[in-house]
């Protein structure tokens, strides 16, 4: 015998399922409400000028951000070469090495780390850096840049490690292989294309990053030499313009906006749709 | 798993049987001592944040002790300093985006892991993270130009018309407030709700959602009485690790909040918050004071991230466990 459900309940059955699917909708079209307005207003201001001309002193208009562009790519080059390192060691030996209890607590500080303000990281990489040197350069923006890497870099390499099946590691020790050589002849190798599209987001997910670098890279309005000298960034340009009151500064920061988010998606996707066709995720 | 007790045993003994020199020069000590050293340092890094930020912000403590967090008074010129203002202004905004990424974001959650079909749910848990993925400035650029410019014609004028009576909607609306902050934050932060939420939600065994079913309770029944309940401390975590994220974030605050060191009941006026003042102080910042007065500020601001990132992780490690042991 069937029981009928209320006409009651059906109708608060639908009308909340609905509304589930709205919020949905809502959430996920803001994502093309924001990639829809920087192409209206960043395309429009983009130009060949953009990136290859200095900026303009204040007052007139044109001018370009290569400084920026090129200031960015610094920081981010000493971000990595300071906080990949560190991240993927220490998630080799989560994934390799760690007892259970030990692990447990590295991972749990590595969590907390990466819930750290990035203005809280920028205020340290300012008193361990600007503060000693006595003025503010790329090398303390990558600092500042780079010890936020290392939470994401620990995870995504013990995920990958993880994801290779042990019987890989047992082959090459019963071929008489160390431990060491088993794990970064074999393991590593294996889950290569997941840690590089890993270490990818990562870098993609600092590359928009701006409080850590008002006061630790500042900026610049020509080129900056070397590493030691303060640098300007596309971030903190984006920033500075838009609060600018110059209209022709914030047709600068929607151009500089558009190319960073354009970055920050391509690099985004790529890097997932690699690691969604990959090993680890079919295991899962 | 690589890391099971015996695997681990096993390898302990060999270290031991074949004498440590012998195994350094095999680079097999070599690369255990390298990444171990590496765990460890990550442990010295947050130590060494705490100690630096207590380290340079003593000045401010000896000088005003807890006064300083109750204390509205904040001028530099003076040299005086208090964290009231921002504070307020901080547990405000943060209020705010709550109240409205909260409901969009747990509903968006229940659609994604209980109604979609899986391929649809997955593409657009893609697009959520590609949301997560836009950097804090942008969201302050449309927040700027965008935002607040369609906030002050089509939403304060209704809410000011229907509720201009209640103090929290007094005084006159000029685009930078507590308000237009919030709303940004909101949609910064119900990318993190989701996911997680979405996550814990399907943590929750089938079985669960088949017996309601069977004993003839509609799919939203079976949703609020006993999916969610079931996972209800890890969205809590979700709500919690969102919580920190709005707390701390800078840039889109920055921007749209007004920056402006007053405490007012209204939404519709402007503010500031801890990491607002940060972001807008600290390079001009001079005198010792001054300087550690905004560091004592990053440190209440870590202190408050920390413990609430750390029970959100408690929150959602329980009930992951209590999903996969059912």
């Amino acid at each position: 015998m069937m029981m009928e459900i209320s006409a009651s309940r059906r109708i608060v059955n639908a009308v909340m399922l609905t509304l589930s699917g709205v919020c949905t909708v809502l959430v996920v079209s803001v994502l093309f409400f924001i990639l829809g307005y920087l192409l209206l207003h960043g395309v429009s201001s983009l130009n060949w000028d953009f990136f290859t001309k200095l900026p303009k002193p204040s007052g007139e208009t044109g001018g370009g951000m290569a400084n920026a562009i090129l200031g960015s790519a610094k920081v981010l080059l000493l971000a990595t070469l300071i906080g990949v390192p560190i991240g993927f060691l220490a998630g080799v030996f989560l994934a390799e090495y760690s007892g259970k209890n030990f692990a447990f607590a590295i991972r749990y500080v590595v969590d907390l780390l990466n819930g750290v303000p990035s203005i809280v990281i920028g205020i340290v990489a300012y008193t361990l850096v600007v503060r000693p040197m006595g003025h503010y350069s790329a090398f303390a923006g990558g600092t500042a840049l780079g010890i936020m890497m290392i939470p994401i870099a620990v995870r995504t390499t013990e995920e990958f490690l993880r994801a290779i099946p042990n019987n890989i590691r047992e082959g090459a020790m019963a071929l008489g292989a160390t431990r060491a050589k088993t794990i970064f002849t074999v393991v590593i190798p294996a889950a290569i294309s997941g840690l590089t599209s890993g270490m990818m987001l990562n870098l993609a997910r600092v590359a928009g990053e701006t409080a850590p670098l008002l006061f630790t890279a500042l900026g610049n309005q020509f080129w900056s030499n070397g590493y030691l000298a303060p640098i300007a960034t596309l971030p903190v340009m984006i920033y500075n313009y838009a609060i600018a009151p110059e209209e022709d500064l914030h047709q600068q920061a929607w151009a500089a906006g558009f190319v960073l988010l354009t970055l920050v998606l391509i690099i985004n996707v790529t890097a997932r749709l690699i690691i969604a066709r990959g090993p680890a995720a079919q295991r899962r | 798993m690589a890391t099971s007790p015996s695997y681990i045993a096993e390898t302990l003994g060999r270290r031991t049987s074949r004498g440590f020199f012998a195994r350094l020069r095999g680079g097999d000590e070599i690369a255990y001592l390298v990444t171990l050293a590496c765990a460890v340092s990550i442990l010295l890094i947050v130590g060494l944040i705490v100690f630096e930020l207590w380290f340079h912000s003593r000045a401010t403590f000896t000088a005003f002790g807890f006064r300083f967090l109750t204390s509205s008074k904040w001028d530099p010129n003076a040299d005086k300093y208090g964290a009231l203002p921002f504070i307020y202004g901080t547990c405000l905004t943060s209020f705010l985006g709550m109240l409205l990424a909260v409901p969009l974001g747990v509903a968006a959650s229940i659609f994604l892991a209980e109604m979609a079909p899986p391929k649809l749910s997955n593409f657009l848990t893609f697009l959520i993270e590609l949301l997560a993925a836009v950097p804090s400035v942008i969201y302050g650029l449309i927040g700027i130009f965008v935002l607040v410019p369609a906030i002050k014609t089509y939403l304060v004028p209704p809410l000011k018309s229907a509720f201009g009576y209640l103090p929290i909607f007094e005084g006159t609306f000029y685009g930078l407030s507590f308000l237009s902050a919030g709303i940004v934050l909101s949609v910064m932060i119900v990318p993190f709700i989701i996911s997680v939420s979405r996550e814990v939600l399907m943590a929750v065994p089938t079985e669960q959602r088949e017996a309601a079913l069977a004993l003839g309770a509609t799919k939203w029944e079976t949703t609020w009485d006993i999916v969610l309940p079931n996972a209800a401390t890890g969205i809590f975590g979700s709500i919690f690790l969102a919580l920190a994220r709005a707390l701390g974030e800078t840039m889109a605050v920055t921007m749209v909040v007004g920056n402006s060191p007053k405490i007012s009941a209204s939404l519709l006026s402007p503010g500031y918050s801890i990491a607002a003042v940060i972001a807008n102080e600290f390079a001009e910042a001079n005198g010792n004071l001054y300087i550690s007065s905004l560091i004592f500020m990053a440190l209440v601001l870590f202190g408050l991230t920390i413990v609430i990132n750390a029970l959100a992780r408690i929150f959602i490690m329980t009930t992951q466990q209590k999903g996969s042991q059912a």
